[in-house]
């Protein structure tokens, strides 16, 4: 099985948000990036784990300048066999779809995984594009994967629970928790990863179809009303006179 | 403006998430509704101000549904087409704008203001204002933001449509069985209690449900909890599980790490449970009860009984 897995890179889970420019631009001042957390722990570790235990290769992609590159290293370290930065800096995810099919079309790979979102633009938009792109059959937030022969079999969520499905050829996933778990590299993993290729591919040059205006910040609460915890009924009360919630 | 709405149904009648879609293309335009296999009399889609319904083929996969979506787009000239952000429209909106060469904005929490449409980003940190910039746009709604349209007592027009839509490539082997018995599923849910390692132990989550099933609330859990498996990965909460926008959001035993505030701050209201009154959860709370959840839980379970 060969395998592309598309890694975007997130600002870390513990980021506090701010704004530059007008509010017009993200300030990237003393973030720290990671690997987009559904790409790393559920798509990443489920195709290494496929390929470990029945052979094959897992090429991660990412769409970016140089300041992709750790990521990719990253996930190299991970376990990754080879790594592409494409080179382009989408501001949307209909160019980053466009971009990474473009790259993945003529490649054979058996599958390609992503994670359900990214953590920053949270449009779930990428994987569907891409399938779109590329022909193929999209299996959005997939939580298992395994493979009967030429089978995949997957479980996905639907409005309804969970639903299982076979798929006979090429297709791309969106993973959602529960595929696998996360992985630390060693440093095995760590020193390995600086020989692993990481090549550079040329942009399609596909282009923006919406624009960010402007980012805000939500409004503070007005402050917590503590209720005794000897007497709920209050909460109670206020849930259903005041917030009419209930 | 000319609208389309991808509706999902359930039972002949279209969902939750997809009637609040549907409104919001209404209050924008003449909203035409595509639906895929069966349908009770409009779906009470009519309601919510919908003219006509196209009604397709059932048991499409998510390819051929944005085949159906798209040739209606093209047959009614409509240069919006709106889904719900739920489970299909992630697999299936981001088709469509593909094969329309349109622009998608995704996760849509209110009316738009001019060209320009709010949504989500930062999982909930923060929101952007995002506008299109080709002719035809896709815009998807997130469940439980936009709010169901009233009721406008409308009904509307039922026709079969039909393309070539290819085969399914999808193979149904086991049909969906609901995970939470007959709660709302997160995502849609309007009251849902949550709780986290505050509980001490799975053996402890009784008296969560039972605080649940007092009003109807969806069971939700902090991340840490459902990675050491004292509940199903499905029902975490927060920023790398599922993001929610209840009416109101009630953590028993939940710090508040930021992380879990990313994905639950788009609750209207927010109640914290915790005997720890430095708990970072009480800042972003609406109300708060400093106490042992052992101990406050099944009293607020007795007085909501009351009601």
């Amino acid at each position: 099985m060969e395998f592309l897995v598309c890694i975007s890179k997130a600002p870390d889970t513990t980021t506090r948000i701010a704004f530059a420019e007008g509010n017009t631009r993200f300030d990237e001042e003393g973030v720290q990036y990671i690997v987009n957390p559904y790409d790393e722990w559920y798509a990443l570790v489920r195709a290494l784990e496929i390929v470990e235990s029945s052979g094959g290769k897992v090429v991660i992609a990412s769409v970016g300048g140089a300041d992709v590159e750790p990521i990719l290293r990253k996930g190299l370290a991970i376990g990754a066999h080879e790594a592409v930065r494409i080179d382009a800096t989408p501001e949307e995810a209909g160019q980053v779809a466009e971009e990474l099919a473009a790259y993945a079309k003529d490649k054979g790979f058996n599958a390609i995984f992503c994670g359900k979102e990214t953590i920053d633009h949270n449009s779930s938009a990428v994987p569907a594009m891409m399938a779109e792109h590329l022909g193929l059959p999209c299996v959005a937030l997939c939580t298992s994967l395994e493979y009967e022969g030429e089978k995949a079999i997957m479980t996905r969520e639907t409005a309804n629970g969970i639903e299982k499905i076979g798929v006979t050829g090429p297709f791309v996933l969106s993973a959602a928790k529960g595929m696998a778990e996360q992985r630390i590299p060693n440093m095995r993993g760590i020193m390995a990863a600086r020989t692993k290729p990481l090549t550079v591919a040329p942009a399609s040059g596909a282009s923006a179809t919406t624009s960010i205006e402007q980012f805000a910040l939500p409004a503070a609460k007005a402050g917590v009303k503590l209720v005794d915890a000897d007497n709920p009924a209050e909460l109670v009360r206020l849930l259903r006179e005041e917030a009419k919630v209930i | 403006m000319k609208c389309i709405a991808f509706i999902q149904t359930k039972g002949g009648q279209a969902s939750k998430a997809s009637l609040e879609a549907a409104g919001f293309a209404a209050g924008i335009g003449e909203t035409v509704a595509v639906v895929s296999g069966e349908l009770n009399g409009d779906g009470g889609l009519g309601a919510v101000g919908v003219s006509r319904v196209l009604q397709g083929p059932a048991k499409l996969d998510d390819a051929q549904l944005a085949k159906l979506v798209s040739a209606a787009t093209d047959k009614e000239g409509a240069n919006l087409i709106v889904s719900a952000q739920d489970h299909l429209g992630k697999a299936v909106a981001g088709r469509v704008a593909v094969r329309l060469g349109a622009g998608i904005i995704a996760g849509v929490t209110s009316a738009p203001d001019g060209g320009s449409y709010t949504r989500n980003v930062f999982s909930g940190k923060a929101t952007a204002q995002v506008k299109g910039n080709t002719d035809k746009l896709v815009v998807t709604t997130t469940p439980n933001a936009i709010g169901m349209p009233e009721a406008q007592g409308g009904s509307a027009t039922v026709e079969a449509f039909q393309t070539d839509l290819g085969e399914n490539k999808i193979e149904v082997l086991e049909a969906a069985r609901p995970s939470g018995g007959d709660r709302a599923p997160l995502p849609e849910a309007e009251l849902v209690v949550s709780a986290g390692r505050g509980m001490k132990g799975p053996e402890n989550w009784g008296i969560i449900e039972e605080l649940a099933d007092s009003i109807g609330a969806t069971t939700a859990c902090s991340r840490p909890v459902s990675d050491i498996g004292w509940r199903p990965h499905h029902e975490h909460v927060g920023q790398t599980g599922i993001a929610i926008r209840p009416n109101l959001y009630i953590a028993v035993g939940i710090s508040g790490a930021i992380q879990h505030l990313a994905g639950v701050n788009g609750s209207k209201v927010i109640v914290v449970i915790n005997k720890d009154p430095e708990a970072p959860f009480f800042k972003a709370a609406d109300y708060g009860i400093v106490g042992d959840a052992f101990d406050v839980v099944p009293k607020l379970t007795a007085a909501l009984k009351a009601l």
